[in-house]
């Protein structure tokens, strides 16, 4: 069977949403925490079939974007070094650093190469063994693995001129930051893939303690409305679980192999979070047996960074306390060929997301 | 960028497979996936690495779920 392509039929789309009509009685509002996610909302028109009493709102889930103007910083400090080659995911080019962005560093000729995979990037660093090649790791759960299982292969191999800027965060802590921030969410749509590494547990403390249903939703469309109908009737009926809507790719308990290398090669330190601050637990840093493919033993001054630019408002949008049209510089100052701030400018980023789909107009 | 495509193994070597994503082989790497995997088997693949054996039973009870109508 074709394990996507089912979920993605109309008709099922219609019968939940038909559903989520019948069984919404109060208004409700619900996060959709991942960056996918809103995508997927917009690319297939979910908003329109909710009934007008639900609200959805953008979350934080976007690493790029919550990847704070000191750490742009850094990379750019890093990426000028002589001899260093930096790599990595497509959407870190265009993010503003203080003074300018990965690419603009790459036009006056820092070699900054974007790679699919990690992988690629360890392969850079065996076939150039006088270069010293960086890895900007940026990315949740998710991706974190990746990162720790090619470290992990490095050191095996002993490639000794192979770095990581290990960016990585993890994401329940900081919606348990959000809460206490004073984010008005009513329950969550917990994004699929990152619950197929860590599992549904760690979710729970915000069903319990907060009070705030949590489902783990899959990507198709059928999949984010079967969730929002699921938080819909855990809400209606006074419930706070943490459910599994996303079985096919989600086990309670995760994935041991993936979470044994993260647990091997990091150790979780406090991070700062754009927009959200530093949030205790929420860092992926390399263990000290892995200090020497460690990247920030290469930074050697203090990085000190300029304050957002006036006008971005892109901490208020991650923390789901103003939608991207709220903010004056969107569309206007701020577009994706000229972002302003982050979240204009990763392809999951809220910001840029309103724009290919709702454009310039005002909603 | 947490999206993972679900691929179609259709060769393996070790933690190395050939997977068929969307119509396009490429290789994967095995390293962390969550179960044993084999020819056959779909996968949830991010970044060039499998993170999760996809459940086809899990999925047709997914489908059989989202079919019901609510209230009756």
């Amino acid at each position: 069977m074709k394990l996507s392509s089912a979920f993605r039929g109309s008709d099922l789309a219609r019968n939940i949403a038909e559903n989520i009509k019948k069984a919404t009685r109060r208004r409700w509002n619900l996060m959709e925490f991942c960056g996918t996610h809103t995508v997927a909302i917009f690319r297939h028109g979910l908003r329109s079939m909710l009934p007008a009493g639900l609200n959805l709102v953008s979350g934080p889930g976007c690493p790029v974007c919550v990847t704070s103007r000191r750490d742009i910083d850094r990379i750019l400090h890093l990426a000028g070094m002589p001899g260093v080659v930096t790599a990595t995911y497509g959407d870190m080019m265009k993010v503003p650093g203080s003074g300018m962005s990965l690419a603009e560093k790459r036009a006056r000729g820092a070699d900054v190469r974007v790679v699919y995979s990690i992988t690629d990037a360890l392969e850079i660093a065996r076939a150039n063994p006088s270069a010293r090649v960086i890895f900007v790791a940026v990315g949740f759960e998710t991706t974190a693995p990746s990162t720790a299982a090619v470290i992990r292969a490095a050191a095996l191999e002993g490639v000794d001129n192979f770095h990581v800027l290990s960016l990585h965060k993890v994401t329940p802590p900081v919606v348990g930051a959000l809460i206490e921030g004073g984010t008005e969410v009513d329950g969550f749509i917990c994004p699929g893939h990152v619950c197929s590494i860590i599992g549904s547990r760690p979710l729970e403390p915000i069903a319990r303690d907060y009070g705030k249903p949590c489902v783990i939703a899959g990507f198709e469309p059928a999949d984010v409305l079967q969730a929002i109908l699921m938080l819909v009737r855990q809400l209606e009926d006074g419930r706070s679980e943490v459910e599994i809507e996303y079985t096919r790719g989600v086990r309670p308990e995760g994935n041991p192999n993936a979470l044994a290398a993260m647990n091997e090669v990091f150790r979780k330190v406090t991070a700062e979070w754009r927009g959200i601050g530093e949030v205790e637990a929420t860092g992926l840093k390399l263990r000290d047996e892995f200090a020497s493919f460690d990247a920030e033993r290469l930074i050697d001054r203090e990085i000190v960074s300029e304050p957002d630019p006036p006008g971005c408002r892109c901490g208020e949008v991650l923390r789901g306390e103003l939608a991207p049209t709220g903010c004056a510089l969107f569309g206007a100052a701020c577009t994706p060929e000229n972002p302003v701030g982050p979240c204009m400018v990763s392809s999951e980023g809220s910001c840029a997301t309103y724009y290919q789909y709702v454009g310039r107009q005002r909603t | 960028m947490c999206l993972a495509i679900p691929a179609l193994i259709k060769e393996k070597d070790g933690t190395r497979a050939k997977a068929d994503i969307g119509g396009a082989v490429r290789e994967i790497n095995l390293d962390i996936v969550d179960r044993p995997v084999e020819v056959g088997d779909y996968v949830l693949v991010h970044a060039g690495f499998a993170i999760h054996k996809l459940d086809e039973k899990e999925a047709l009870e997914t489908l059989e779920l989202m079919r019901k109508v609510f209230g009756q």
